[in-house]
This record gives structure tokens, sequence and C-alpha cells, in this order.
């Protein structure tokens, strides 16, 4: 069986729910950032697979857009990650909880 | 060849988002990402998307990771002291268990769909780099010039992010 559309969607979906689980479970922010970095990418996968299988370049140049967009997005979660260590001493979420009661 | 290609670079994919999630250490997830992103890059390679390919190693491999084991150099986690698994966690994986069957009901009831748009073995339009330059200074031109400026907004916002103002520590 020759490989197709649906298993390009496949490993995409399986990353993403991959990554949305790690989003969930996780404790530590930068992991749990490195996690929606892989949502991402699964969706960056589907784009290029449908781009590829209907013969558009939509696709294709919308991922260029995913890149740019993914790279602002972590140097200024990092930089906000960094800023929020500096006054709490911590990067665990559940020791994050000023907003609580 | 093609076929066999696709199972390992995906396996490897996977393989690695798993690890990234169970690892109790930071760096190592952070590492496992990055053969992650290597398995994206060969898929990408399979899709004829040569220019994606090279632009996923260099952003992400080279630019996101090094930043991640930068950040957690600085801001030095020593192990994840993982707490075992409380009721919040087990709900949170049951969610993603149901999110996971939901799309994977979705994805089966499209298959039928699916097949009929079949790419012939001619090879993609993302392997041109031609194509680029022409959709992104024609019909993306202002999204081109939109991420410029975002772009612009955040080096400026990281660079008060990570300032440290003098004035400002009485305020806070």
């Amino acid at each position: 069986m020759s490989v197709g559309l649906t298993e390009y969607l496949t490993v995409a979906v399986v990353l993403f729910v991959i990554g949305f689980v790690g989003v969930l479970i996780r404790k530590n922010t930068l992991v749990i950032y490195m996690c929606l970095e892989l949502m991402l990418v699964a969706s960056t996968i589907a784009f290029v697979a449908f781009s590829r299988f209907n013969g558009t370049m939509d696709g294709n140049v919308f991922v260029f857009f995913i890149l740019t967009v993914a790279a602002a997005e972590v140097a200024v979660g990092l930089a906000i990650i960094v800023a929020l260590f500096r006054r709490r001493q911590t990067v665990q979420v559940e020791e994050l909880n000023a907003l609580k009661n | 060849m093609a076929d066999i290609l696709f199972y390992i670079f995906a396996a490897m994919t996977i393989g690695s988002a798993v690890a990234v999630v169970i690892n109790p250490n930071a760096v190592n997830s952070a590492l496992a990402f990055l053969v992650g992103l290597l398995g994206v890059s060969g898929l990408f390679v399979l899709l004829d998307s040569f220019l994606l390919a090279v632009l996923m190693i260099l952003v992400y491999a080279g630019a996101v990771v090094a930043l991640f084991l930068f950040i957690i150099m600085l801001l030095d986690m020593q192990g994840g002291e993982r707490k075992p698994f409380s009721r919040p966690t087990a709900v949170a994986g049951f969610i993603g268990a149901a999110l996971l069957a939901v799309c994977a009901t979705s994805l089966l009831q499209g298959i039928g769909a699916l097949e009929t748009a079949e790419a012939g073995s001619a090879i993609g339009v993302g392997a041109n780099l031609k194509h680029y330059a022409d959709q992104l200074f024609t019909t993306y031109l202002l999204p081109v010039q939109v991420v410029g400026f975002l772009l612009l907004i955040a080096m400026l916002g990281v660079i008060v992010l990570s300032k440290k103002f003098e004035g400002l520590e009485d305020i806070k």
C-alpha cells in the first residue's frame, strides 16, 4: 500500500495529540512550551501534506508564515519565562498560583 | 523505498514526541524535540518541500532548540521532581485520549473522500523555489510585510522584557 495523504494526516494528528497531552500533564513551563511547539509542527505537517496532494502552493507558503510566527513566539515566550523566574524563582506551574483564591 | 523512509521518519517523529512528554528531565526533552524535528524535516523532504525542510532545520533545530537549551541552562533546573499522578493529571490524560479518539474517528470517516485527492507521481509544486517567490511577492505581499513587522515588534518586546529597569523596581 502506497503512502498517501491519510498516512501523513495520521502522523500530524498523533503528533498534535501528543503535544496536547504534554501541555496538559507536564508541570515544567519550558516543557509545556516545547509541547506547544510540537502542536505547531504537527499543523505544519498537515499543511504541507495537503499542499502536496492538492497540487497547490498555498499550504507551503502558510508553513513559511507559521515558521516565522513560531520563531517570534518562542523568543517572546522564553523572555517572559525568564522574567517570571527572576521574580518567583520557579518555573513549575503548580507553584505559580498567585491568582488562586 | 519512499514508503519505508516515510515509516522510519514517522516513527522517529512520534517516538521522540512521546519522549518529550514523558521525559522528567528538561534537557532530555529538548534533545528529543530536536530528533523529532529532524524526523519532521525528513517528512517534508518526502513531500517534495525541500526549502521548508531546510528552513525547519535552520529555524527550529538551529535557533529554537538552541534557545530552549540556553534558557534551561540559564534557569539551572535539575531533574523534574515529578510528583505521582494526581487527579487533574488523570483527567488531563483522559481529555487527551478523547481528543485522539475524535481525531481518529473523523480521519477514518474522511478516508474515502481523501483518496480521491490523489497526487500524481509528478514532483510537487513545493519543490520549485520560483513558486515561493511568485506567491510571496504577489498574493501574499501584505502578510509578508505584516510578518516582518511582527518580527520587529517581537524583537523590541524581548528587549523590553529582559532589560532590568532600575527605576521600576520599587514600583513593583
